[in-house]
């Protein structure tokens, strides 16, 4: 296994090279350099996945933890430290699976899409980097390796979002979305520091005996480094830089805002799982709440929005919120009694990560066809990208829970697990699973059914209403859809892995079972929805359409806007933090601080002026001094004597 | 012979063929030679000091020397080196060697600029070789002055203010060290001015050190930004040429430090002990205040001059502690922020040399018309709000690991206040490098400007190399000042 450390140099390498001299580089070398670099990572991540799972479980029936690489990195005094490693279990190799496949496909891509765009070697640069760090995330040994590298990733999120460092929106949308997740990871670190400070380590196998010493700090340790992974993993209230963040390249939300960074947070709570069921089961739950508040809540914000990139990007807080619930309902660590979860949430992860990657490439496909955003500017796209429609008809049935796709056993296990902890709970999920697959099918019936913004364009040119001829959609070219291609055939095919048998909540294996109840149950649902939806929006707006937007015109508005929390933000950050805080601190500094040593100096300045007549040169005056000086002193020495 | 004494002897005679040179190139040669020669004896010093470590020589100081030169009060001209002064001694030379080449091409009256920046140099490097109290206060002086006809002279905007402002407050400081020592060497019976001699003999009066000791430390504390005593700091670094910003937020805000650390703390350990909380408060407020100004500050060496107040904060913050993770920290700190901030003033001076302007809401879209400097912008704000891979991160996880080892209420509230600087850090820096750098040029006058020339490619260059190398692979150098640092904490802790 020594072989894996290449897993992360070669991106590494990639990054240098591209970052320090791919200026004067032609752009197919750089995409070239970054893309074969990606190939050798992905081939040599499923090599590793097939000796780990290859070499078969242990003596206790689980697959063992291998750490091939571990160096003391920085020591601090006593037994702390931060380490440099790789660990290998199921979860961080099924995970580099994930990165390696998604960024490969993001890479190939991208030589269509970023095709003689300005910066195209910056773009490579930035794409390995983030890889670099994401993958070095994933391997972490201790929570500490894995802070570090998480920063990476955010720092390489913000270089890829702000891409376009011309357009003020995507520079804003970049330091938001660096803020935000830094103003959270304020609270991971933290919860670093007391998981340090009362575990004497940070490494992630801590013994028994320390654990038990450190129970009382624990769970307001775990509870904070979990704000940090909301942050991430864009949790309601953290959840505002994801869908500003769309305004990066396309194929950066599909690599980053959807099936790799954003699941970092879930990562950090299933990597931290044996703790949080052995010593803040609470905190756990309350995870689960608010994974749950979150997902109703971007369900309900994505079926309103018009930009078909904010749909999905709400969609992808909605399905992350379904993992962190997975998470967050488990009660003990056996996947027959309340453990369900752990793998059920892994399951989705992998599965998710393919389904809306396929979505965000194909919307990026999209975009490329008709340059523009906006749901309005498309319509009855079927017949211009047959090959981009199939595509983004398989991932919206995957995500909308439909057998056979990938999706369905995925979520199908999820609402299993959320049914065992409690009925309110899985009914409550069971809804929004409804509500994905409708708003799915709206955003699916918008984009390639209905009136064809360009033939409408067309008519009125060929009316003569209209100056310039409009822009044919066209399909997107081979290099394009050939990553939609493969990526539909996993999102086909990927729900008959028996993941229970690589991954569970104590390792040990566990078979699927679709449970009939629920199965049945979601697929009806789904189907239901997906069947409103149809009707709603097949032909543009139909009358029901328009009696709903009518009838619930305020709530429709203030879910366009997102419940106005974006509003809130803004204003803590402007009215409070900027202009209530830090105005007047630098107010107070100049003037008060600063001004009362001026006024010091000043001050002395006229004592000076003062004084200064005494020395007149007059000697006259010199004489009345020494006769008052004398005789004042005469007088206290009477005085005393 | 010592190679200590080179440090005196090698600007002395930089002085000497200074004064004597005749044209730019003599002197430009002057200056190429010496500093080089500084950092190539500081690399050697630094190889051989961790050699001698290596193999076993656990003495507390190493290559000492002493010679009387007033018997009379006990002076001596005593020297000598442990880790931490041996990393100062490096970060001295990488940013005197960069400010030569920052200062290139600097007019007029060139001879005199040098001959004033080499004897602040001097000044620096006495400072950090001397283990005597007097002979350290006069370096400490001689570093100073040269400061106030820096600025002056050959500085920007209201020069003569704030080089009189930081002047005045910074002998100010000079005024109340000089208390603070002569109270030490009277409490300590009057026999040494020896540092390590005195805290052999520990034998000042704990009334006496509860006096000493605040004077002492706001002496050091108004070189080291110490809130309130840091006002100078954004008028003189607002108004001094580049390199002399380099030069005094890379190396002379150091001396704050690590006299707080060497004298004040080391000397008069009961007091320390006993009044820490107070300048933990004081340095607290530092950290954050000075984060939260830089936020709405339009010039950018005042965010840079603020920026400095929060992170000189944070090294007397740590220092506070008095634990040797977080006193590590410190001194990691002193490194990665003397590197960081002259990388910063850098790319600020030459880029105001082009814009002639420093107000961040004149400028935009720098990245298109000046590409190098721009991305050196960049990798200087992620190295200063501690980007992993930079110096920053390094120093200030050392730092809160550190402090969060003590284990009570109020040590851990601080931290986490002390934390949460962080955040802020990121906000003004993203601030400004989405206005400056992002969008689109608007003024047309820039769009005439020109990227970065050799010389200043060369220094920029330099200084990321070195802030990146101390990210990377931070623990060479954290082994170098461990050990030194858990020697004079020994010291302090009751």
């Amino acid at each position: 296994m020594q072989f894996c450390i290449f897993i992360l140099i070669l991106p590494l390498l990639s990054f240098l090279i591209l970052g320090l001299c791919g200026s004067k580089m032609p752009h197919k070398l750089a995409g070239t350099i970054g893309t074969v670099s990606l190939s050798v990572v992905t081939i040599l991540a499923y090599t590793v996945a097939v000796i780990y799972f290859g070499g078969g479980r242990g003596d206790e029936g689980t697959f063992p933890t291998l750490i091939p690489y571990d160096y003391t990195w920085l020591p601090f005094a006593g037994t702390l430290s931060i380490d440099m490693g790789i660990l290998l279990d199921p979860i961080s190799v099924m995970m580099l699976i994930v990165i390696s496949t998604v960024s490969l496909m993001v890479h190939i891509y991208s030589l269509g899409y970023m095709k003689g765009e300005r910066g195209f070697q910056r773009y490579y640069a930035f794409l390995s980097l983030f890889t670099f760090s994401m993958l070095g995330l994933v391997v972490a040994t201790n929570i500490f390796q894995m802070y570090l590298f998480w920063e990476l990733v955010g720092v390489s999120s913000y270089l890829l979002i702000g891409f376009y460092y011309t357009s003020p929106k995507a520079i804003a949308a970049s330091k938001k979305a660096f803020i935000v997740t830094r103003f959270a990871d304020l609270f991971f670190l933290i919860g670093i520091l007391i998981y340090g400070y009362y575990t004497k380590t940070f490494s992630f196998s801590v013994n028994e005996t320390m654990l038990m010493a450190a129970s009382s700090m624990l769970p307001l340790s775990l509870g904070l480094m979990f704000v940090g992974g909301a942050g991430k993993s864009a949790m309601f209230p953290l959840h505002i830089w994801l869908p500003d963040a769309m305004e990066g390249p396309t194929p950066v939300s599909a690599l980053i805002h959807a099936a790799t960074m954003v699941v970092a947070g879930v990562y950090l709570v299933a990597r931290l799982f044996p703790l949080f069921i052995g010593y803040a089961p609470d905190v756990l739950h309350i995870i689960a709440y608010v994974g749950a508040f979150t997902a109703l809540y971007a369900a309900v914000v994505a079926c309103v929005q018009t930009d078909i990139k904010r749909v999905l990007a709400f969609s992808t807080i909605s399905q992350i919120a379904f993992m962190m619930v997975a998470l967050g309902v488990c009660t003990s660590s056996n996947p027959h009694d309340g453990g369900l979860g752990y793998m059920a949430s892994m399951f989705h992860l992998f599965t998710h990560a393919m389904f809306k990657g396929l979505l965000f490439l194909g919307a990026g496909a999209i975009i490329h066809a008709v340059h523009s955003n906006e749901k309005s500017n498309m319509g009855g796209l079927r017949k211009y990208m047959p090959i981009t429609h199939i595509t983004f008809l398989i991932a919206c049935l995957a995500i909308a829970g439909i057998p056979p796709f990938s999706g369905f056993f995925s979520k199908d296990e999820i609402l299993a697990a959320c049914y065992n902890f409690s009925t309110t709970m899985g009914v409550f999920m069971s809804i929004i699973a409804a509500i994905t697959a409708f708003y799915m099918f709206r955003l699916y019936n918008l984009i390639f059914w209905g009136k064809s913004h360009y033939e409408e364009e067309l008519a009125a040119y060929n009316a003569r209403e209209r100056e310039e001829k409009p822009h044919k959609p066209h399909e997107a070219p081979f290099v394009m859809t050939l990553p939609l291609i493969i990526l539909a055939v996993i999102s086909s095919i990927a729900g008959f892995i028996p993941f229970g048998e690589f991954i569970s909540s104590n390792g040990e294996s566990y078979s699927i079972h679709l449970q009939p109840a629920v199965a049945i149950a979601s697929i009806t649902l789904a189907v239901a929805s997906i069947a409103i939806a149809t009707i709603m929006y097949r032909k543009g707006d139909s009358k029901i359409t328009i009696y709903i937007n009518t009838h619930l015109k305020g709530f429709i508005k203030a879910a366009y806007n997102r419940f106005y929390i974006d509003e809130l933000w803004l204003f803590i950050t402007k009215k409070i933090i900027f202009n209530g805080i830090s105005r007047p601190i630098a107010w107070f500094d100049r003037n008060v601080i600063d001004g009362s040593l001026d006024k010091i100096a000043s001050m002395t300045q006229k004592l000076s002026n003062h004084v200064r007549p005494m020395q007149s040169g007059n000697i006259q005056s010199y004489n009345i001094w020494f006769l008052s000086g004398a005789l004042l002193l005469i007088l206290i020495l009477i005085y005393l004597a | 012979m010592n190679i200590l004494n080179l440090f005196i002897f090698i600007p002395l005679s930089m002085l000497l063929a200074l004064f004597i040179s005749r044209n730019i190139k003599q002197i430009r040669a002057t200056m190429v030679t010496g500093s080089t020669l500084l950092l190539a004896l500081s690399v050697y010093l630094t190889i051989d000091f961790i050699a001698q470590r290596n193999a076993g020589v656990s003495a507390a100081q190493l290559y000492c020397d002493s010679w009387h030169w007033y018997p009379t009060l006990n002076i001596c001209y005593s020297i000598g080196v442990d880790g931490v002064s041996v990393a100062m001694i490096l970060l001295s030379s990488i940013i005197v060697f960069t400010g030569t080449f920052a200062s290139w091409r600097i007019k007029p009256q060139t001879k005199e600029f040098f001959l004033w920046y080499t004897l602040l140099t001097l000044g620096v490097y006495g400072f950090f070789i001397s283990t005597d109290l007097f002979t350290m206060f006069m370096f400490y002086e001689t570093a100073l002055i040269p400061m106030y006809l820096l600025i002056g002279v050959w500085g920007s905007g209201k020069k003569e203010y704030s080089a009189m402002k930081l002047t005045l407050m910074l002998m100010g400081g000079s005024a109340f060290l000089l208390m603070g020592i002569l109270g030490i060497y009277f409490g300590s019976g009057a026999t040494t001015m020896n540092i390590h001699e005195i805290a052999a003999l520990g034998n000042i009066p704990v009334n006496i050190q509860y006096i000493f000791f605040p004077l002492t430390f706001i002496g050091f504390g108004v070189l080291g930004a110490l809130f309130p005593f840091h006002t100078w700091s954004p008028d003189g670094h607002a108004s001094a040429p580049t390199s002399v910003s380099m030069l005094h937020a890379g190396v002379l805000m150091k001396l704050g430090g690590y006299g707080c650390f060497r004298i004040a703390m080391y000397l008069l350990p009961q007091a320390a002990n006993d009044l820490a909380w107070l300048f933990i408060i004081l340095t607290t407020i530092s950290v954050v205040y000075g984060a939260l100004s830089a936020i709405s500050q339009t010039d950018l060496k005042y965010i840079n001059a603020y920026s400095s107040v929060s992170h000189c904060g944070l090294v007397l913050f740590a220092l506070l502690m008095m634990t040797r993770t977080a006193c590590t920290g410190a001194i990691l700190q002193m490194l990665s922020h003397g590197l960081m901030t002259a990388l910063f003033f850098a790319i600020i001076g030459m880029i105001y040399g082009r814009t002639h302007t420093r107000d961040i809401r004149k400028m935009q879209g720098l990245m298109k018309i000046m590409p190098f400097l721009a991305v050196g912008y960049v990798i200087a704000g992620f190295a200063n709000l501690g980007l992993p891979g930079f110096s920053g991160f390094v120093a200030e996880m050392t730092i809160f690991v550190g402090a969060f080892s003590i284990d009570d209420i109020f040590h851990r509230v601080v931290t986490i206040i002390a934390c949460t600087s962080i955040v802020i850090t990121a906000v003004y820096i993203l601030r400004v490098v989405g206005k400056i750098l992002y969008g689109v040029p608007t003024d047309s006058e820039h769009l005439k400007l020109t990227d970065a020339t050799w010389d200043e490619r060369f220094t920029v260059i330099c200084l990321i190399a070195c802030v990146a190398a101390l990210g990377i692979a931070p623990m060479w150098m954290s082994n170098l000042i461990g050990g030194d640092v858990a020697n004079i904490i020994s010291n302090i802790q009751p």
